[in-house]
Order: structure tokens, then C-alpha cells, then sequence
């Protein structure tokens, strides 16, 4: 038995201990101590997963490096760990883009500095750097947790520190009421979450009862979807729905898929940039990694019964979500509205039911990390300098910051899927995959990417040409730290939409797996339509 | 036949008649609490008024250690498995579930004493400090006696003693081997507890109302089972619980009277459902519940914490061994009327507890659902189910004490500030005690990391092994809506305005603290590292016949 993954995760998590039992000072280089031991841990979890991810053999067996520790046997639940290609790919992304975080959200935190010269709140810095971090550790946990209870406690758990980042650090751009606005923010974050997961503790409830009624007291996936894919553990086909819905409910708040998307621009809006970006870029792929590996996985026969009604609601988001952001006045929920339309495209992907689409939609989950922190982050910058949110607030920045707008510009074309950059990859593959079974509802969601060109050019346009607005002439170029965020999500954006190869050749055999347990096959290439119109359908 | 009474009586040369052989060791744990009862007593008769506080304390303390020292010496020998047996000519069963909620009950007396103790939190009056009891019982509410008793410092130290009683009476129920023995126990705890309910400082009145009304409806549901005993006892001509069990089974030697009587069932049935009233009505179960808010809101508070963990673990002792040794060939019978009984108690506790406005009230619709989500463990009727209800009842305890005890802090000038809008902002003004009182809302809510989650998931696993899935159902059903209630108060706490002057939170001595302290402990123990708990539980789960 290998540590590796243990190892993953519990780095991240002692260094959030210890970063947050580091002494606190007004002082600069107390608060730089801090900042670089974080940083040194999130770099430090970024060799690992990168370990993980070279040593993971996408030939070999499904879940890789394996790990269990007997936890609470009565119930069968123990801690066990293991990486399929999914995992693998999620969590690269999340090591991936903490430190990232870190470094746009240096100066974020640091202590609030009266009137008068004395400091309210020394500990900031050292909060904030914590809780990214256990957040971290919580979200590696849940990418490779390969127990249903265990995936549970850590999924439910996130919402604590993401509570506190969202609710404890604002946006300095808010307004006068900003700290009520905040606190709205972080709870209706917290009651939505909370209500999902209750919902979903009822039915790992329900799992485990019917599943031990058959002799299967456990909790461990690959034991369980085995015995469910081979027909020895039969759900019946009443209590398989309301279970998947159970499980299924809970991830649809988390990714979030309309109609329950409604606290993500309200988060995404109050909270810094950084953690707007853990929150749509890191957190919320628990979601739809959990739905691809569980609902899935554990309720074939529920997904496909259900599988037509997801695609019609992840549709209405994919266009709902455009069609907001088009409309938005506010930089940020511009970008949470765009990413509820983004996880539209991955939940289509994922409910299609075609290899093209579930490995488009697993790529979808990493490009959309890697392409909206670049967006997100340049915008956090922007505004940290305006000290406004209001697109209306802005204007010829291409004249006074070049190289700015010109990341941004980056981060607008990533985001409407230019062909060259990784979305398109993906987006490309979720339309062809949903086409070749729906071709009704891929035409339809094509008009997502016109919208998406719509709202994000017109972003670059209002904010960053024309006459230079008042307030925006002393406007510094981005500084060296700032290119340090910018250069590595830049670099990826370009590299995997032109060599998206390492990380199909990771996803495809997870995704392939996971077709297999839904009994889904592709359609036959030569009669398309033939294949949707029945048949299919259990 | 009178004359060889009347020969027996006179201590003639009768020799049918040998004196009773009792095992004074195995009965120990009782004879210790018993006797440290008895001295409180004393003590409360011959030493001077300053003295006594210390002295019952001690003497209380001393008694419940011993005791619980005593379970675990027992449970060592192995009393508990391999050597369980009848104590007493059959009227006293030493085995692992009467060692388990013995042990429980001992410790949540420890615990609910150290809060009984607690000086520092009511201001001090003629420089003595006072506690959460009445200055002096029998002075009239607004008597111009109570006014001087209070305004002399005077405390009612005969709680300790009290408690030792109620506390000797409930380690007696739950062992008790038939329905006589049971019968004396359940009046030796439940008339020390009406007492005691009546001896609150503030709100007096409050406190006497909740008391007569647990007197007189304690008083009908003793009744109801002394009545139900007359009955099995016509039944099956005797009171011992494997004797009756026999005679339901048809296995006990038949005799001319018990073939006359066995011929009619009504006796049977009417007699089970009256014992069963009595015991679900000290459980909280619906529709006997209607006791529970009142009493738990008018009692002083560190009574209710106490009455509401270990009254409802005795009773729930011996509604398991009453069900599991006498009526295990009645189960047809009584599973149908108990499965209703625990929907409605889950379903009502959950539902009215969300429109509750007082903590103690809301605590009380709370501990009704959690009777209910026990008595699917006891539906059960299965190992599993046992060693489940037994784990809760373990998990109930230590939460339930912990939560009273927060309760107990939160004071405004006219004493607890109960009301849950004066609770409004309490975690901006302390977050370390609202941090508490969440994580002990939390296990109540069952959710995972804490023991109440352990301990609902081992009784609905139970419940759904012994083929009760839709009383699962039901139960998972109001756990979520449980859930919501008391995520309110956690969102009371922390997310909304305090109120301008609302209460504070009083510093408590270190005996508060440390109830607290093991409430938290025990909580998160049984939470994340329960496998040992359960395997004792477990283990446990056999009753001697």
C-alpha cells in the first residue's frame, strides 16, 4: 500500500493548522512569513499531485494507488482512497490553481488599517491562507475518496471554510453596504449547500440499508458499483430514483445546475476574486466530478430514466446563464453567470451518454477551471484598481494598461471558446458528443457559444476601449506578481487547446468505465439518428 | 392456607420458607448510591447549614463514582457476557444491557451533579453564594418567608440526596427482573424527580405548575402500570418476566389456574398495553409526551438536563427488557401498535419543535423525536437494535447534558434567558460557547463527525435489518426535518443582529466547565472514533432470562 494520496491530502491540511497557528503582527514580514509557508505547501501539494499523476497508468486498473483504513466497522466505512483518471485530472486542477489563487489574493487579506494607524483584525492573513488550504486538503479528499460516507463528511465539510472566505473577506469594491451584502452572501451559500447535503445524508442513509440488506455493509464504491453492475445488489427500481435524486439534488446545488444555481453570483459577486475562483473554479467541480463518479456509477438504471430531464435543464442553463450575463452591470456576476452556462455544457456532457461528451465534459471541468481563473483574476485586478465592480465604470483601460487588457482579452476569448484555446476543445467535444444522440438539444446549445461571444466581447469592448474614462487614467499596468498569476493559466490555456492529449489519454479509460456501468455505448457512427429514436432507453 | 401464613409470618418451625439469598456484591452499584443517599441525608439532618453544601457534594460525588466503579469492577468479571445472571431470587437480572445503562446512568449523574454544584452564576446574596434551587422549598411563592429565606442565602441542599435516590431508583428499573421490582424502582425515581422539579430559584411558580403536572400524570401512568401488572399477573400467574415469557409460549407447566386464565387473552393484551403506557410515558413517547415541554421548561435547569438523559435511558431499560424477555412471543401483537407509536413521536417531536420559541421547549420537542428515533431501534427487536438503542442512549446522554448545561449560561438580570430571540447574535458576542451549543445542535441533528449521527445510523441500520424500513423512512424523513430546526438556532446564533440588551454569558466554576467539556468530548468521541463504543454496545446486547 502506497501513501501517496493519504500524503496529498494531509499535507494541505497540516499546513492550513499551521499556517494558522503562526503568530500574527501588523508587521510586513510576519505577514510575508505566512504567506510564503502557505504558498510553499500549496507548491509542495502540487509536486505530489503531480506524482500522482505521472505514476497513475492510464492502462491499468481503475482506481490506482489505493489506500484503506478501517474507520468505523460496524458500518462498514473506512477511509479509503484511490485515483482514477477523473481524479487524477481534478486534482492536478486544484493543485494547480491554489497556489495561483494564493499568489492573485497576496495583499487581499492583510490586516485592515485604521484611520489612525493601528490594525483591526491581526490574524487576516493568516485566516484566509488557512482556510484556502483546507479547503484544499477537503477538495483533494473528495477527488479521491473512493468510500461513499467518506466523500460524504469531506463534500459537506468544504462548506465551513468556504463559508468563512466567502463571508470574511469581501471585495474592497463593494459599497457602503457591502458587509451586509457579504453575509447574505455566505449564508445563502451555506443554506443551499447545507439543504443539499442533508438531502443526500438521507439517501447515503437509505444506500447503505439496502445495500447491507443484501449482504453488501459497506460503503466502498468499486465493492458497491461491482455488485450493482454484475446484478448482486438490486435497488428497486422506486427507491434507485429517489436515492439517485437524493445524491443527485445535492450535486446539482454544488455545480450548481439551474433552476438552483442562484446563490453562485451572489458568492461569486460578494466574495474576493480569488475565492470566486476557488468557489466556480475549484469547489463546485466536486459537483459534477461526484455526479459523473457516483450518481452514475451507483445508479445506472436512475440516470438514464432521468438523464433526458437533466439535459433539458442543463440546456435552459446553458442559454439562461448567457443570456444574464449579457445582461449584467457587474463585472464579477458577469463571470458567474457565464459559468453557470459553462456548467450547463459539462452536465450536458456528462448526462449524453457518448465518450465524446463525458470525456468533453471532464476536460470542460478543467479547461473552465484554468480558463475562468485567468478571466477572474485579470478582472479581480482591474477592479482592485478602480475600486468598483460596475462595468459602466470603466473604459479605454487598452490605452493605460496594455498588457492588462491584453490578458483579459486572453481570458475573454478563452471563455467564449476560440478555437486554439482549451475550451474549445472540450466545448467542441460536449456539442459533438450531444449532437450524435440529440441532435436537437446540441443545436440548441450551440447558441450558448453565441451568446458567450456576446457577453464577453462585449465585456472587452465596454470596459477596455474607447475614450479613457474618469478614474481609470492613473491605472497602473499589471506588476510582477500579478504576471506570475497570469503567465502559467495563460500558458496552459494555449498548450491544452492545441495538445489536449495528455489529459484525454488520462480521462478516456475512467470515462470509458464509467459508460460502461450506465450500460451506454456509443452510437453507431454510420446511423446517428437511427440510434436516439428508442432503443437506447433501457 | 391462612394458617400456614399465619404459621410462615410467626417465624414458626415452618423450614419451607429460607431466609433470601442476596448477592450484596453484584447488587452493589445500587447499594452504593443507596447508601450514600441515606447518608446525604443524614447529613442534611445533623451538620450545620454551612457545611453542607461541601459535605453532599462530596457524599454525591463519592456515591456515583463508586457506583460506576462498582459497574465497571461487575462488568470486568464478566457479569455483563459469560457470567450474567439473577440476582435476588429473580427479581434483579445482572447482564450486559443492565451493566451498560447502569454505567450510562451513573456517569450522567456525575456529569449532571458537577451542574447541580455550579455557585458562581446567581449573584450573591448575604454573602453566601447560591445555586439554581429555591431558598427554601416550602416557603410560599412570594411569601414574605421566602423573601427573608432568600435574602439569608439560604440553599436547598437536599437536592443531592435526592438525585442519589432517583438515581438509585433508576440503576434498580432497568435491572429489575419482574414487574414488582420494576414497579417499586419506577416510584423510587420518579417521586425524588417531582421534587426535585419544584425546587427551582426563579420562576418559581413556573417550577411548582411543572411539577404538580408531572406528579399527577406520573402519578396515572404509575398507575397504568400497576394496574397492567394486576393483570399479567391474573394472566400468567406470576410477575417474573422469563416466567411470564414461558407462559406466553406455552412452555411453562401448565397448572389448573393457568389453564383458566391463559384461555383469555384480553387479560394478556390489556395488561401489556397498560405496562406499556406507563413506560412510553416516561420515555416522552407520543401521545404520552404532552408532560415533556412543561417539565422541562419549569424545572431548574440542571434537573431537566438530568431527568431529560438519564430518566429517559432508565425508562427505555426496562422498555427493552420488558419487550425482549417478557413479550418476545407477543411480537406480533405489540410491533404493529409500537411501529405507530414511534411514527408519531418522530413526526410530532420533529414538526412541533420547529415552531418553538423557547430553548428548554425546543430541547423538550426534541428529546420527544429523539424517542421516537430510539424506539425504532427497539422495534428492531434484534441484537443489532439492542446494542443500537444502547449506543444512542450513551450518545443521547452526554449531548443532551451538555446541551442543558449551555443553557444554564446564558443569563440576563432575571436569571436564564431562555427565549430564543434574546439567543439572536450570541455567537458575535461569544462564539466559543455558541461554537458548543452548535456542535451539540448538530448531533442532535444527526449530522456525520458527531455521536448522534452514529448513533441514529446504528438504529435505522437495526430498524431495516429487522424489516421496519418504512419506519426508516419515516425516521430519515423527520431527521431532515429535525434538521432544519435546529440549524435555525445555529443561524439565530451566528448570522443574526444581537439584540440590544440581551442576555450575556455568565463564566461559570470549573464544575459547569467540565460537564460542558465531556459533553463536547463524548460528542465528538462517539463521533469520529465510535467503533470501541459500539463494539460494547454490541457485546453488551444480550439479556439474561
Amino acid at each position: 500500500m502506497s501513501y501517496l494520496l493519504t500524503a496529498t491530502c494531509a499535507v494541505p491540511a497540516v499546513g492550513a493548522v499551521l499556517t494558522a497557528a503562526l503568530p500574527a503582527g501588523s508587521d510586513e514580514t510576519r505577514r510575508r512569513t505566512t504567506k510564503a509557508v502557505a504558498l510553499t505547501v500549496s507548491l509542495a501539494t502540487l509536486v505530489l499531485t503531480a506524482v500522482i499523476a505521472a505514476r497513475f497508468d492510464s492502462g491499468g486498473a481503475r482506481y490506482q494507488l489505493t489506500e484503506s483504513y478501517s474507520w468505523i466497522r460496524s458500518f462498514g466505512i473506512s477511509f479509503s482512497l484511490g485515483v482514477d483518471g477523473i481524479g487524477a485530472v481534478l486534482a492536478l486542477l486544484t493543485a494547480v490553481l491554489v497556489p495561483v489563487v494564493m499568489l492573485a489574493s497576496w495583499n487581499d487579506a492583510d490586516p485592515v488599517r485604521n484611520p489612525d494607524g493601528t490594525f483591526e483584525n491581526l490574524r487576516r492573513t493568516q485566516a484566509f491562507f488557512a482556510l484556502v488550504l483546507a479547503v484544499e486538503a477537503m477538495v483533494l479528499v473528495s477527488f479521491l475518496a473512493t468510500d461513499v460516507f467518506v466523500f460524504y463528511v469531506f463534500f459537506e465539510a468544504m462548506l465551513i471554510p468556504m463559508y468563512f472566505l466567502i463571508g470574511g473577506f469581501g471585495d474592497r469594491a463593494g459599497g457602503p453596504d457591502s458587509g451586509a451584502q457579504r453575509s447574505y452572501a455566505a449564508v445563502k451559500f451555506l443554506l443551499y449547500n447545507l439543504l443539499g447535503g442533508l438531502v443526500m445524508l438521507a439517501a447515503v442513509v437509505g444506500l447503505y440499508v439496502i445495500a447491507s440488506d443484501q449482504g453488501f455493509a459497506s460503503f466502498d464504491l468499486p465493492t458497491l458499483t461491482n455488485a450493482i453492475s454484475d446484478g448482486k445488489l438490486v435497488i428497486d427500481p422506486t427507491a434507485e430514483k429517489a436515492l439517485f435524486l437524493g445524491f443527485f439534488f445535492a450535486f446539482a446545488v454544488k455545480a450548481p445546475l439551474w433552476p438552483l444555481h442562484t446563490w453562485l453570483p451572489n458568492a461569486m459577486g460578494e466574495a474576493t476574486a480569488g475565492t470566486a475562483v476557488l468557489i466556480t473554479a475549484v469547489v463546485d467541480k466536486v459537483g459534477t466530478f461526484a455526479m459523473l463518479r457516483f450518481c452514475l456509477g451507483l445508479f445506472p438504471h436512475a440516470s438514464r430514466t432521468f438523464g433526458p430531464a437533466i439535459l433539458v435543464l442543463s440546456l435552459i442553463g446553458i442559454v439562461y446563464g448567457a443570456l444574464l450575463a449579457v445582461g449584467q452591470k457587474d463585472i464579477k456576476r458577469l463571470v458567474a453567470y457565464a459559468s453557470i452556462s459553462h456548467f450547463g455544457f459539462i452536465i450536458m456532457g456528462i448526462f449524453a451518454f457518448t465518450s465524446q461528451g463525458q470525456s468533453g465534459a471532464t476536460l470542460y471541468m478543467v479547461n473552465h477551471g484554468i480558463s475562468t481563473a485567468a478571466w477572474m483574476l485579470v478582472a479581480g485586478f482591474l477592479i482592485s484598481r478602480r475600486g468598483s465592480r460596475l462595468i459602466a465604470d470603466f473604459g479605454g483601460v487598452q490605452k493605460v494598461a496594455p498588457v492588462l487588457a491584453g490578458t483579459f482579452l486572453l481570458g475573454c476569448l478563452a471563455t467564449l471558446s476560440l478555437p486554439g484555446m482549451a475550451p474549445f476543445v472540450s466545448e467542441f467535444l460536449v456539442l459533438v458528443g450531444t449532437f450524435s444522440k440529440y441532435p436537437a438539444l446540441g443545436i440548441v446549445a450551440t447558441f450558448g457559444i453565441v451568446l458567450a461571444a456576446l457577453y464577453a466581447l462585449l465585456l472587452y469592448q465596454r470596459t477596455m476601449t474607447g475614450p479613457v474614462k474618469a478614474g481609470v487614467e492613473g491605472m497602473s499596468d499589471l506588476k510582477v506578481r500579478e504576471l506570475l498569476v497570469v503567465a502559467p493559466l495563460v500558458a496552459l490555456t494555449l498548450l491544452l487547446g492545441v495538445y489536449p492529449k495528455p489529459l484525454t489519454d488520462l480521462v478516456n479509460p475512467a470515462v470509458n468505465a464509467t459508460l460502461s456501468q450506465v450500460h451506454q455505448s456509443d452510437p453507431a457512427p454510420a446511423h446517428p439518428v437511427a440510434a436516439t429514436s428508442g432503443g437506447e432507453q433501457k | 392456607m391462612n394458617h400456614a401464613l399465619y404459621l410462615a409470618a410467626t417465624g414458626g418451625n415452618s423450614p419451607s420458607i429460607p431466609a433470601p439469598h442476596v448477592e450484596y456484591a453484584q447488587l452493589s452499584p445500587m447499594l452504593i448510591v443507596f447508601g450514600a443517599a441515606v447518608l446525604g441525608i443524614l447529613a442534611e439532618a445533623f451538620l450545620p447549614r454551612k457545611a453542607r453544601y461541601a459535605s453532599q457534594l462530596t457524599v454525591a460525588l463519592a456515591g456515583l463514582c463508586g457506583g460506576f466503579a462498582a459497574v465497571v469492577i461487575l462488568a470486568a468479571q464478566g457479569h455483563g457476557s459469560t457470567k450474567s445472571g439473577l440476582l435476588a431470587m429473580g427479581a434483579v437480572a445482572l447482564d450486559g444491557p443492565a451493566l451498560f445503562i447502569q454505567g450510562v446512568i451513573l456517569l450522567t449523574a456525575i456529569v449532571a451533579v458537577l451542574g447541580y454544584g455550579e455557585r458562581r452564576l446567581e449573584p450573591r446574596l448575604n454573602g453566601s453564594s447560591v445555586d439554581a434551587f429555591a431558598a427554601q422549598g416550602a416557603a410560599v411563592p412570594g411569601s414574605e418567608q421566602e423573601r427573608q429565606a432568600t435574602m439569608a442565602g439560604f440553599t436547598t441542599t437536599e437536592v443531592y440526596p435526592l438525585t442519589l435516590f432517583a438515581v438509585g431508583g433508576m440503576l434498580l428499573f432497568p435491572a429489575a427482573n419482574d414487574l414488582l421490582t420494576m414497579f417499586v424502582a419506577l416510584e423510587v425515581f420518579s417521586l425524588p424527580l417531582y421534587l426535585l422539579c419544584a425546587l427551582a430559584r426563579r420562576r418559581r411558580l413556573l417550577s411548582q405548575e411543572a411539577a404538580v403536572k408531572y406528579f399527577l400524570l406520573g402519578a396515572f401512568a404509575s398507575a397504568f402500570f400497576l394496574f397492567g401488572t394486576a393483570l399479567l399477573y391474573g394472566y400468567a400467574g406470576s410477575v417474573s418476566l422469563p416466567e411470564i415469557a414461558d407462559v406466553i409460549a406455552g412452555t411453562a407447566p401448565t397448572t389448573p389456574a393457568l389453564a383458566v386464565t391463559t384461555q383469555n387473552d384480553a387479560l394478556l393484551l390489556i395488561g401489556l398495553a397498560m405496562l406499556a403506557v406507563g413506560l412510553l410515558f416516561k420515555v416522552g413517547a407520543v401521545p404520552f409526551h404532552s408532560w415533556t415541554p412543561d417539565v422541562y421548561q419549569g424545572a431548574p435547569t440542571p434537573v431537566t438536563g438530568f431527568m431529560a438523559a438519564a430518566t429517559k435511558t432508565a425508562a427505555f431499560g426496562a422498555l427493552l427488557r420488558l419487550f425482549y424477555v417478557a413479550f418476545p412471543g407477543l411480537r406480533w401483537d405489540w410491533r404493529p401498535v409500537m411501529w405507530g407509536v414511534a411514527i408519531l413521536t418522530m413526526v410530532v417531536g420533529a414538526i412541533l419543535a420547529v415552531t418553538q420559541q423557547d430553548v428548554k421547549r425546543l430541547l423538550a420537542y426534541s428529546s420527544i423525536a429523539h424517542a421516537g428515533f430510539i424506539l425504532t431501534g427497539v422495534i428492531a427487536t434484534n441484537k443489532q437494535g439492542l446494542g443500537a438503542v444502547l449506543f444512542y442512549l450513551l450518545a443521547y446522554s452526554f449531548v443532551t447534558l451538555g446541551a442543558f448545561a449551555v443553557v444554564t449560561l446564558v443569563r440576563d438580570s432575571k436569571g436564564e434567558a431562555t427565549h430564543l430571540s434574546s439567543w439572536a447574535g450570541l455567537g458575535r458576542r461569544s462564539p466559543l460557547l455558541a461554537a458548543v451549543f452548535a456542535l451539540f445542535l448538530l448531533a442532535f441533528a444527526g449530522i456525520p463527525l458527531t455521536s448522534g449521527f452514529t448513533g441514529k445510523f446504528a438504529v435505522f441500520q437495526a430498524a431495516a435489518a429487522g424489516g421496519a424500513t418504512p419506519l426508516v423512512i419515516v425516521g430519515v424523513l423527520s431527521s431532515a426535518v429535525a434538521a432544519f430546526f435546529y440549524i435555525r438556532v445555529i443561524v439565530l446564533m451566528f448570522f443574526s443582529d444581537p439584540q440590544p440588551g440581551g442576555p450575556a454569558v455568565a463564566v461559570p466554576s470549573a464544575m459547569t466547565a467540565t460537564a460542558i467539556a465531556l459533553g463536547v468530548l463524548v460528542t465528538l468521541g462517539l463521533g469520529l472514533l465510535p467503533q470501541y463504543f459500539l463494539d460494547l454496545a454490541s457485546k453488551a446486547a444480550v439479556f439474561v432470562r
